[in-house]
């Protein structure tokens, strides 16, 4: 089963792996991390696939994609 | 991709290194580091790579690269990889700059390498803007759009038009590989990873001068979300740069 | 040979592997010798875009580890300050050779000194020195840009050669010193060769971690007071029993020295004081020369720019007057002969 896991502290917020998620799996958080940003996080659901876009566009090498 | 664990598929590159870097939320300068990392990586040629840093936004990438680079005066970048290229011609030297190194200040330095055939390769950061310095008009500023120096948007009876450098440097014959990507979506990202191996391949390969232009998002200066920045690229930026390979020979 | 072909043959002989550079008089000759001997010895050559390109170039190729050079003639040097400036930031070993003209602007192509303070006070922004020898004939232009590459890579600064259009274009004979064995140029493990088996070297001039700056300035200013003690150079002629002591460098000490004779042979006692390193100022020797004599007479092709820097080694123990001739004038020894008697007369 596929996953991913999101750096939250390393997240700024910027959300282009959320629009790039082809599941729509990646939510945005109501909590602030250190940044005080809103980070994304994984909604852990059995869709990922495993296709790693969000790792591709992610700014700030924060995603690693588990297979 | 470097596979540290079997079950890892995507990771972290060797050569870029922890530290979180100083960009915006959403700057594609992140996301070009990280290619350039990972087709070193994969070429397995960090230990032959040098890199020359530019003057604007990405003059501290020599805190995320872990090999080494120099930093060069505002748009000498081409001239500094020149001399380190000729002198050590079996390591391999690359520039990265952004549109006012390359496009305004650097403009001679770039079109003398290229014509040169210097055996180097240019990674081109193309975001329209002036990042570094506060968000003023770069050579590559749209057409109307609002910069702090072009409050009422750019005019092109006053500033002039955008320039499009790789179709410049494409009729020197000195220029083997030339392409033009974008990182405004996963999708483009994947396609200006492989522009960036196909440009070190040319260097490898002894065939002279390689540059990929990647169109960039700065959603700060552009005064919209890093979601609005790609759509922009897409809908905006992309129709006045084509995306593409623009010459290859 | 003329002077910029000596200093070319100068520079092969030290090693140097890499030249940039772009046309202009009277330095060309330079550029056109270098083009010859690096295709001879399989060296680099590259004809630049421009002077900002040439001596980038020469960063690139300094930061690669090699022994390299450009050349220029004052307008020329303008332009290049500002990567001097980088290199001087960078603790960038180089050579630049400027064999000055007439100015400011444009100016014309006629032997001049008016570069003087571009090449001594550092030249470019920030706080930096560039090591600046002066030579004055065919044989110390190549002994002396031997020197400057061995100077330059010792405390890892660029160094210049500072002559004029007089200089470079006269013939003269030259005696040719043994070939260097080459393996004794210093070892540069800061240089960019790839990261094989080291840690990543970065060179870089930008330094902006708090109170990061202020201590790099240090270091380099502690390495310009090392160089103030121990690399001064110069020559003196007559100058335990003068009452007039005539300061000059470069042609115009050759002439001063003629003037001198002149003098000697009148009955007025003379005698020479010749920088041969500007930056380092001989300082010192002119000093110590104000217990001898009273008057002392500074002799350029400018407005008057080294003379200041006497006048602040003697500081008010001696009259120093001046005599100057700009745009191309060259100082005769009869001028200076005159200018020697009515000093001695007051």
């Amino acid at each position: 089963m596929a996953k991913i896991k999101i750096d939250k502290d390393r997240c700024k917020g910027c959300y282009l792996c959320v629009v790039n998620c082809p599941n729509a799996l990646i939510k945005v958080s109501k909590d602030l991390n250190v940044r005080g940003v809103k980070a994304a996080y994984f909604s852990g659901s059995v869709k990922c696939t495993g296709c790693a876009m969000c790792a591709v566009i992610c700014p700030d090498c924060g995603i690693t994609v588990f297979k | 991709m470097k596979k540290t664990e079997p079950n890892i598929v995507f990771s972290r590159p060797i050569t870029l290194r922890e530290a979180e870097n100083h960009y915006c939320a959403g700057c594609g300068h992140g996301i070009v580091h990280r290619l350039v990392c990972e087709t070193v990586d994969e070429f397995n040629i960090r230990e032959k790579v040098i890199a020359v840093a530019p003057v604007g936004c990405a003059v501290l990438a020599y805190d995320y690269w872990d090999f080494d680079v120099a930093e060069a005066a505002h748009g000498r970048t081409p001239a500094v990889a020149t001399g380190i290229k000729r002198v050590r011609p079996g390591n391999i030297v690359f520039t990265y700059q952004g549109d006012g190194d390359l496009a305004a200040i650097g403009t001679a330095e770039i079109i003398h390498a290229a014509n040169r055939g210097e055996n180097i390769t240019v990674i081109f950061v193309n975001n329209g803007v002036y990042g570094m310095t506060g968000g003023q008009m770069a050579p590559t500023t749209l057409a109307g759009q609002k910069t702090s120096t072009t409050q009422y948007g750019r005019s092109l009876r006053r500033e002039g038009y955008p320039i499009k450098i790789l179709e410049m440097l494409a009729v020197l014959p000195g220029t083997r590989y030339l392409e033009r990507t974008s990182v405004h979506s996963a999708h483009e990202v994947l396609r200006t990873k492989r522009a960036i191996k196909k440009a070190f391949q040319m260097q490898i390969e002894g065939k002279g001068f390689s540059m990929v232009e990647v169109l960039s998002m700065c959603p700060t200066y552009w005064g919209m979300s890093p979601i609005q920045a790609a759509d922009r690229i897409k809908n905006e930026v992309s129709t006045f740069y084509p995306i593409g390979v623009i010459k290859s020979c | 040979m003329c002077g910029n072909e000596a200093c070319g043959e100068g520079a092969m002989i030290a090693g140097c592997a890499f030249y940039a550079g772009y046309p202009i008089t009277p330095q060309n000759e330079l550029t056109a010798y270098m083009a010859k001997r690096m295709h001879e010895t399989g060296g680099v050559f590259i004809q630049a875009e421009s002077e900002l390109a040439a001596i980038n170039m020469v960063f690139g190729a300094a930061c690669a580890g090699v022994r390299a050079m450009t050349s220029s003639s004052s307008p020329g040097i303008s332009l290049k300050q500002e990567g001097i400036s980088y290199l001087a930031g960078c603790e960038l070993p180089c050579v630049i050779v400027n064999m000055q003209r007439g100015g400011p602007g444009l100016g014309n192509i006629a032997p001049s000194q008016g570069d003087y303070f571009q090449a001594v006070k550092g030249g470019g922004h920030g706080d930096y020195r560039t090591l600046v020898l002066a030579p004055a004939s065919a044989q110390e232009f190549l002994e002396y840009t031997i020197l400057a590459f061995d100077l330059a890579d010792k405390y890892r600064n660029p160094a210049m050669i500072l002559g004029d259009g007089l200089l470079g274009q006269m013939m003269e004979p030259i005696q040719m010193p043994a070939v260097r064995d080459q393996k004794q140029v210093t070892e540069k493990p800061w240089a960019l060769t790839g990261c094989k088996g080291r840690e990543p070297n970065v060179i870089r001039s930008l330094i902006l971690a708090e109170g990061g700056l202020e201590e790099h300035n240090k270091k380099l200013q502690e390495k310009f007071k090392l160089i103030t003690q121990a690399e001064v150079r110069y020559e003196t002629v007559h100058t335990k029993d003068s009452s007039v002591i005539l300061v000059a460098y470069g042609s115009v000490a050759r002439i001063a020295k003629s003037a001198m004779e002149m003098a000697r042979a009148k009955g007025i006692k003379t005698g020479l004081i010749r920088p041969i390193t500007l930056w380092p100022f001989p300082e010192k020797v002119i000093g110590g020369a104000c217990e001898i004599t009273k008057k002392f007479l500074v002799v350029e092709m400018s407005a008057g720019q080294m003379v200041e820097d006497v006048r602040l080694a003697v500081n008010g123990r001696a009259q120093v007057e001046f005599y100057g001739r700009m745009g191309g004038g060259i100082p005769t020894e009869y001028e200076i002969l005159q200018q020697i008697e009515a000093l001695a007369a007051k």
